[in-house]
C-alpha cells in the first residue's frame, strides 16, 4: 500500500472532528426533528417525521402495520452533487435500498417499537456531501434525530468506520482510504452494553486479525457516544433555557 | 401468491428444538446439507444442490467498451433473480427485500473481494474490454440462498471458459471453441458464503438453516471467507445484537466449513476436466441417474430413536387398559371375515339420519352402523384390512 493515501492531517485512531447541529432547519410541524451532521467532510440532512398512525388513503399501508409493534421506514439518498464526479443516482437502485434496509434493521433493533403499535415511524436520511462512512454518518444522524424526537431507545446507536492498513487499524476512513482497496469494516454499536447492531465489512483481512479490527471500530463508536451524548445535554440546555424565558 | 404465514404451533416447535440443540432433518448445529455440484455441457453452467435449495448459474461474455473510471479493467456483472418457480411466494418482477440483499452480498463477496483478475479481461485499452455476466436463478427455495448462490458464482466462474482473441494493431480476431481452446478466467481464490440463523435473541445459531428455520430466525450473519483463511465480507442484517466474541467464533466455524466446501468444488471442478479430457458424456443429463427404478425416491428421513422406548413405555403406562375384549372373527361370506361389533359412533350426527337405508358394505362409511372390522382375503393372496375408525 503505497502512502500517496495518507495525507499528512490524518491521524490514525481518532476521529475527525464530528459537528452536529440539532433542531434547525424546519418549521414545518409534521417534521418532528431534523439533525444535520458534519464528520470531517462527509456532511449530511436528516429529517425524522413524526410517528403517525398508517392511514386508509395509503394504498397497502394498512397490511403493513404491525399489530404490536411500530414499523420503521427508512430511505437513504445521495444527492448528485456528493461525490467528486457529478453522478445522478436514480431512487430505487440496489445499492440505496440495501442502505436503506440497513438502516431499518439497525433501528428496529435499537428503538423500543412494543411502545407505538400500528404506527410507522418515518426516517429520512440525505447525503450532501460524502466522503467516506455514509452508513456511519447516516447512523449517527439518525440516533440524534430520533433522540430530539423524544422516541425511546435502548441506547445510542453509534456508528463508525475502521480499516487496516499495514498492520494498523485505522478508524474512521475517508473516501481515498475506502476506496484505496484497503479493508474497511462499518459498525453500529450500542455503547453501553457492547452490543453490536450492524457490522459490514468488504475486501479482504486476514481472519486473526479481525479481532483487532473490531477492537478499533469499537473503541471509536464509543468516543463517538460520547461526543454525541455531549451534543444532546447542550441541546437540551439551550432549549430548556430559551423555553423559560 | 403471499406466502402461508407459520403458524404458532408450528414456530413454538421449531423454537424448542432449536433450544435443545435438534434441528428438523437431525443435522447438528454446525453442520451443512448435502452439497451435489453439477456442470452442463457448456462452460460455465453449474446448479448447485444444496439440500433441496437448487440454484443455477450461467457464465457469460460479452467484448464492451470499459468504464471510463477504469479503462484497463474488465468489467463484472451479476444478477440474481428469484421467481415464482423457485417458492410460490415470490413473484415476479418484483424487488423484494431479500433480492436486494441476495444480489447486494453476492456483488460484495465476489467484486469486493477481487477475486477475478479483472486486468486480464482487457483486450484493447480503453475501447474492448470482456464483460463478464454471471447470471443465478434460484429453481428451489429450502432455506440458505446465499449460501447456495455463492457457491454457484465461484464454480461457474471457475468453470468457464472465454475465447482467445488475437490483436494486430488495431483489429481483434476472436477465434471461436472449434478454431482455438478458450481460456480459463485467472482467479485467485474462492470466496464462499457461510450463513448463521440466530434464535432466541443470539443466545443460539444454527449453520445452514433450512427454510422453516429461517422464518423462525430473528437474524442472519453471512461470512464471506475463502481457503486461506481471509475474511472477504461480513454482513449482519436482521436487527439482531451481536458481541463481539459471537462473531469471532463465527468466523472460525467459517473458516472450517469453507475448507471443506472449497475441497468439494475442486474435486468437482477436477471430476468434469477428466470426463471431457476422456471423452466421456458429461453434462447435467449425465448426472441423473437413469435406468433405477428408484432413481427419484427420496432420502429416508433420519428420525432419533433415542429415547423412543422410553417415551413409549411412558404413554403405555399412562393410559388405561382397553375394556373389551377381542372376540373372534365371524366368517360373513367367502372371503370376508368380521372381528367384533366396534362401539357406537359417537359423532353426534342427527337424528335425520337414520332413516336411511342401512347397507351393507365393504367400507366403513355408512353412519349409524356400528363400526367393524372388516378382513378381505382375496384369492390372489394378498391380504388388505380396512381400519375402523375406533371412539
Amino acid at each position: 500500500m503505497s502512502s500517496e493515501i495518507w495525507s499528512p492531517c490524518i491521524l490514525r485512531d481518532q476521529e475527525r472532528c464530528l459537528l452536529v447541529m440539532m433542531g434547525e432547519l424546519s418549521e414545518d410541524l409534521r417534521i418532528l426533528s431534523t439533525c444535520k451532521l458534519l464528520q470531517h467532510d462527509s456532511q449530511l440532512l436528516e429529517a425524522v417525521f413524526r410517528t403517525h398512525r398508517l392511514s386508509y388513503e395509503t394504498r397497502g399501508s394498512r397490511s403493513k402495520s404491525l399489530h404490536d409493534r411500530a414499523v420503521i421506514n427508512c430511505q437513504y439518498s445521495m444527492a448528485t452533487f456528493s461525490t467528486a464526479e457529478r453522478k445522478r443516482r436514480p431512487h430505487g437502485d440496489r445499492k440505496s435500498s440495501e442502505m436503506s434496509l440497513h438502516l431499518k434493521q439497525t433501528f428496529e433493533a435499537a428503538v423500543l417499537t412494543e411502545l407505538y403499535p400500528r404506527s410507522q415511524i418515518d426516517i429520512y436520511v440525505k447525503i450532501l456531501q460524502a466522503d467516506g462512512g455514509n452508513y456511519s454518518a447516516c447512523v449517527n444522524a439518525a440516533t440524534l434525530a430520533l433522540v430530539d424526537a423524544g422516541i425511546p431507545m435502548r441506547d445510542y446507536v453509534c456508528a463508525c468506520t475502521a480499516g487496516f492498513v499495514e498492520d494498523t487499524p485505522l478508524a474512521d476512513l475517508c473516501h481515498a482510504e475506502e476506496s484505496g482497496g484497503g479493508t474497511s469494516l462499518a459498525l453500529a454499536l450500542l455503547p453501553r452494553s457492547g452490543n453490536i447492531a450492524l457490522l459490514q465489512m468488504d475486501a479482504r483481512l486476514h481472519q486473526d486479525h479481525l479481532d483487532a479490527l473490531i477492537e478499533a471500530a469499537m473503541t471509536a463508536c464509543k468516543g463517538v457516544s460520547k461526543v454525541l451524548d455531549g451534543v444532546v445535554r447542550q441541546h437540551l440546555e439551550e432549549v430548556s433555557v430559551l423555553t423559560r424565558d | 401468491m403471499r406466502d402461508t404465514p407459520l403458524s404458532n404451533c408450528e414456530r413454538r416447535f421449531l423454537l424448542k428444538a432449536v433450544e435443545e440443540k435438534k434441528r428438523l432433518d437431525g443435522r447438528q448445529t454446525y453442520d451443512y446439507r448435502n452439497i451435489k455440484i453439477t456442470f452442463g455441457t457448456d462452460y460455465g453452467c453449474c446448479i448447485v444442490e444444496l439440500g433441496r435449495t437448487r440454484v443455477l448459474c450461467q457464465v457469460s461474455c460479452e467484448l464492451v467498451p470499459p468504464k471510463d473510471s477504469r479503462p484497463t479493467e474488465g468489467i463484472m456483472f451479476f444478477n440474481l433473480e428469484l421467481s415464482p418457480m423457485a417458492s410460490p411466494a415470490f413473484e415476479p418482477n418484483r424487488q423484494s427485500e431479500l433480492l436486494v440483499m441476495l444480489n447486494r452480498q453476492l456483488e460484495r463477496c465476489l467484486r469486493n473481494s477481487k477475486c477475478i483478475d479483472t486486468e486480464s479481461l482487457c483486450v484493447v485499452s480503453g475501447e474492448k474490454v470482456w464483460q463478464i455476466r454471471v447470471d443465478v436463478h434460484v429453481l428451489n427455495h429450502d432455506g440458505n440462498l446465499m449460501d447456495a448462490a455463492s457457491i454457484a458464482a465461484i464454480s461457474a466462474l471457475s468453470h468457464f471458459r472465454r475465447p482467445d482473441v488475437a490483436i494486430q494493431g488495431r483489429d481483434i480476431t476472436v477465434f471461436s471453441p472449434e478454431e482455438r481452446d478458450p481460456i480459463p478466467l485467472s482467479i485467485y481464490h474462492m470466496p464462499i458464503c457461510v450463513s448463521f440463523a440466530f434464535f432466541l435473541q443470539g443466545s443460539y445459531l444454527l449453520v445452514d438453516p433450512c427454510e422453516r428455520e429461517e422464518r423462525v430466525k430473528d437474524g442472519l450473519l453471512v461470512i464471506a471467507m475463502n481457503k486461506h483463511r481471509e475474511i472477504c465480507s461480513i454482513q449482519s442484517s436482521g436487527g439482531i445484537m451481536l458481541l463481539k466474541d459471537q462473531v469471532l467464533r463465527c468466523s472460525k466455524i467459517a473458516s472450517v466449513k469453507v475448507s471443506e466446501i472449497t475441497e468439494l468444488i475442486n474435486k468437482a471442478l477436477e471430476n468434469d476436466r477428466k470426463i471431457r479430457k476422456e471423452g466421456g458424456k458429461f453434462g447435467f443429463a449425465e448426472s441423473m441417474p437413469k435406468e433405477r427404478i428408484t432413481a427419484l425416491k427420496r432420502d429416508e428421513a433420519p428420525v432419533e430413536m433415542t429415547d423412543v422406548q422410553e417415551t413409549a413405555s411412558e404413554i403405555v403406562n399412562r393410559t388405561e387398559t382397553p375394556t373389551e375384549a377381542v372376540s373372534s372373527p365371524v366368517l360373513v361370506a367367502m372371503g370376508t371375515a368380521q372381528v367384533g361389533e366396534g362401539i357406537v359412533n359417537s359423532w353426534g350426527l342427527d337424528e335425520d339420519e337414520e332413516d336411511e337405508p342401512q347397507t351393507e358394505d365393504t367400507k366403513t362409511g355408512s353412519s349409524n352402523c356400528k363400526h367393524t372390522l372388516y378382513i378381505c382375503s382375496e384369492k390372489k393372496k394378498r391380504k388388505s384390512t380396512k381400519p375402523s375408525k375406533r371412539k
